[in-house]
């Protein structure tokens, strides 16, 4: 029994982190269609951003959260305001080919920038501390991005459904051009859903270093696992981009149960099933 | 018509002779007061084996102020220019400049160090162009059978030396014989290419290491940039076992070595190929680095010096420190004792202008560099021969780490400069 729990519930931490990678995503996707290629490399953006305020303030890498954070945010207002708006239409193509030259354009600012030396967030004690809870020991660091992931999302749902500014999102998502009746400036909802995103992307791509050491080329394989967690819980549904995030955590923890080189294709594997028996995810809220 | 047909032919004479001016012109430059040779110079400056050729621009400074007064070659001093390029860690990227320096800059030796990913797709470029090449820097397996050599066939015109996976069993197997843990070794192996060496049941660790009594827990090849160690952590919990070996890249070394403390595992002994050479992969692991333990291919305490320069291991190491204010690292010696392999071969060639001439030289090479002897007539099979190795342990130094050499059982000239202490 204890065999298969720690997989079990090693692979529910791990799924955090795709919760992380992926809530961004769902967010942008669900308030205005966009598919966002470039998310992967903002993840790494955020790194690098963690990294140049925690070495030269001498910050602890979370403490760096209260810079990167609202930083990232600004740079997600400004980069929707005045670029991604003007993309933005009828076709879903138009805004997907510009964020996938963003993907390139950030890639490569960082290889001038930093150089391709692998680089890594140092926390200290905590990356290595752990609890011992009955049969299994947990580490902190993956318990806590496993919390922060939870609280994340659920402030997301929470600012969804019971605020103002979740109203003209949700508005905005059934109808852009009726909003603009209502007296919403469509454009500025817009910018705000995106600074959103990449204040949790800042989070993810704190974790992410942490947890391992980065390079500007590692984005793009980071955003298959949050592109796999949206689909899996359903296009637009954040709770259910928790749910895909623990999916693939889950599988990929079990496959490597089986055979440590079955890992990472037992996501991949988990993800293909899902998308046959149901196209729209497990729980789909968007029609 | 035939004042046209007369200037076509004059011209075509002309532009013939223009065509072969240079092809003249370059053969008889040994005719020049100090005739001049090129060397081309492959190595990863940038990306992530960019660690490997950190010390480059003061090996490289050291050797061109040592080659431009000249070797002597026949009675006549020839300069020596070196011709530098960055692989950017991308072995597409290694064959391409290679084959710039061999076609572009006409250079009449190609040299390349650091894994098979420079070495291999250099030393191919070298092969089919017939251009005499020296490599270092990258385990002899991986880089003769991953170019598809034959034991009794070998290369035409490329060279390597370093030293093999036998070696590293050996070393391993010397360093656990007599710490007195327990004989259940752990054993983690990427899915690339020296993971499946590494790990090969019949070429690899597994069974040397069931000859000398060792019982081996493999779960399996890994993905590398796995993000989840758990289950070999379970494996290796429930066999016991109390040595942990491998090949990493340091990413997949620091997931596991965390996963590790946070879910209790505690091995007495973690010996892994590759994460753990560079002392600055050390640093990023605080004081979770400290007892882990590595191959030494190369140390200040190596009992060797330059033919070159007569400079000693110590000082080549010393001298880096002082220049960078970085920790000697374990290529440094390598990367000097390439070009002193290029100027023993330069001073000992029959014809400089002949390239199967340099090939044979470098064939016929005996020589002690400041990382051990190296003659291709000795190898385990052609065109490779091995350097010696021993093991060492990162161990606490004042504020820093220090690489301890703990065994010399497979190259007792080496001295030993410290004690295997087992993790706490």
């Amino acid at each position: 029994m204890d065999f298969w729990l720690d997989p079990l519930v090693q692979g529910i931490l791990l799924g955090g982190l795709y919760a992380l990678f992926a809530a961004g995503l769902s967010l942008i996707f669900g308030v205005m269609r966009l598919v966002n290629i470039a998310h992967g490399d903002l993840i790494v953006l955020s790194a690098y951003m963690a990294l140049t305020t925690s070495v030269t303030l001498g910050l602890h890498p979370l403490a760096a959260l209260v810079l990167v954070v609202p930083f990232m945010a600004v740079v997600g207002y400004v980069l929707q305001r005045f670029l991604l708006n003007h993309t933005m239409g009828g076709d879903l193509l138009p805004p997907l080919l510009v964020t996938f030259g963003l993907s390139v354009i950030i890639q490569n600012a960082l290889l001038m920038g930093y150089s391709a030396d692998p680089q890594k967030l140092k926390a200290g004690a905590l990356e290595t501390a752990s609890i011992a809870a009955g049969p299994v020991s947990v580490g902190v660091l993956p318990l806590i991005l496993f919390v922060t992931a939870v609280v994340v999302i659920g402030l997301l749902q929470w600012m969804f459904y019971h605020t103002a500014l979740g109203r003209a999102f949700r508005a905005t998502s059934d109808r852009q051009d009726i909003v603009q009746l209502m007296g919403i400036n469509r454009a500025h909802v817009f910018g705000l859903a995106m600074a959103l995103a990449l204040a949790v992307t800042a989070l993810a791509g704190v974790f992410l270093g942490i947890r391992t050491s980065f390079d500007p080329a590692v984005g793009g394989s980071r955003l298959i696992f949050g592109f796999e967690a949206v689909i899996i819980g359903g296009l637009g549904n954040i709770w259910g981009t928790l749910a895909g995030g623990v999916i693939l955590g889950i599988a990929q923890t079990l496959g490597a149960k089986i055979d440590p080189g079955f890992q990472v294709q037992a996501g991949h594997l988990v993800f293909l099933i899902i998308l046959a028996i149901r196209p729209r995810g497990l729980f789909p809220r968007i029609d | 018509m035939k004042t046209i047909l007369t200037s076509r032919r004059s011209f075509m004479v002309g532009a013939t002779a223009l065509l072969a001016a240079p092809a003249i012109l370059t053969r008889t430059r040994a005719y020049a007061a100090t005739p001049k040779l090129k060397v081309g110079h492959v190595s990863p400056r940038t990306g992530p084996l960019a660690g490997f050729a950190e010390a480059d621009d003061y090996i490289l400074s050291a050797i061109s102020k040592r080659f431009a007064e000249g070797i002597e070659n026949n009675g006549k001093r020839w300069q020596v220019e070196i011709i530098s390029k960055d692989s950017q860690s991308n072995p597409n990227r290694a064959a391409e400049v290679a084959s710039e320096l061999i076609l572009k800059e006409e250079v009449d030796i190609i040299v390349a160090a650091s894994t098979p990913d420079t070495v291999n797709p250099v030393s191919d470029q070298a092969e089919v162009n017939q251009v005499p090449c020296v490599t270092t820097d990258c385990p002899w397996q991986p880089y003769f059978f991953g170019r598809g050599g034959k034991p009794d066939k070998g290369f035409e015109s490329t060279y390597h030396f370093f030293w093999g996976l036998e070696d590293v069993i050996a070393a391993f197997l010397a360093m656990w014989d007599g710490a007195g843990t327990g004989k259940s070794v752990a054993g983690l192996f990427p899915n690339d290419a020296d993971g499946n060496a590494w790990g090969d049941p019949a070429l690899g660790l597994p069974k040397p290491l069931a000859a000398a009594g060792y019982t081996l827990t493999d779960p399996g090849r890994y993905q590398p940039m796995s993000d989840d160690f758990t289950n070999q952590i379970n494996a290796f919990k429930k066999a016991g076992c109390e040595i942990v070996t491998g090949n990493m890249i340091p990413p997949d070394f620091g997931t596991f070595w965390s996963q590790a403390a946070q879910q209790g595992f505690k091995p007495k002994i973690v010996t892994i190929g590759k994460a753990l050479l560079f002392p600055s992969v050390i640093k990023g692991l605080g004081t979770r680095g400290i007892g882990l333990s590595s191959e030494v291919w190369w140390s200040p305490s190596h009992p060797f010096k330059s033919s070159l320069t007569g400079i000693s291991s110590a000082d080549l190491a010393g001298g880096y420190t002082k220049e960078t204010g970085r920790p000697w690292t374990q290529p440094i010696g390598f990367k000097h004792a390439l070009f002193e392999v290029v100027a023993n071969v330069v001073s000992r060639t029959q014809d400089l202008e002949d390239h199967p001439a340099i090939v044979k030289a470098i064939a016929e090479t005996d020589m002690k560099t400041i990382v051990g002897p190296v003659n291709w007539s000795k190898g385990p099979v052609k065109n490779v021969s091995k350097t010696p190795l021993v093991a060492g342990q990162w161990q606490k130094e004042g504020d820093g780490v220090a690489l301890k050499i703990v065994t010399n059982k497979p190259a007792p000239e080496i001295p030993v400069t410290g004690q295997l202490q087992l993790l706490g």
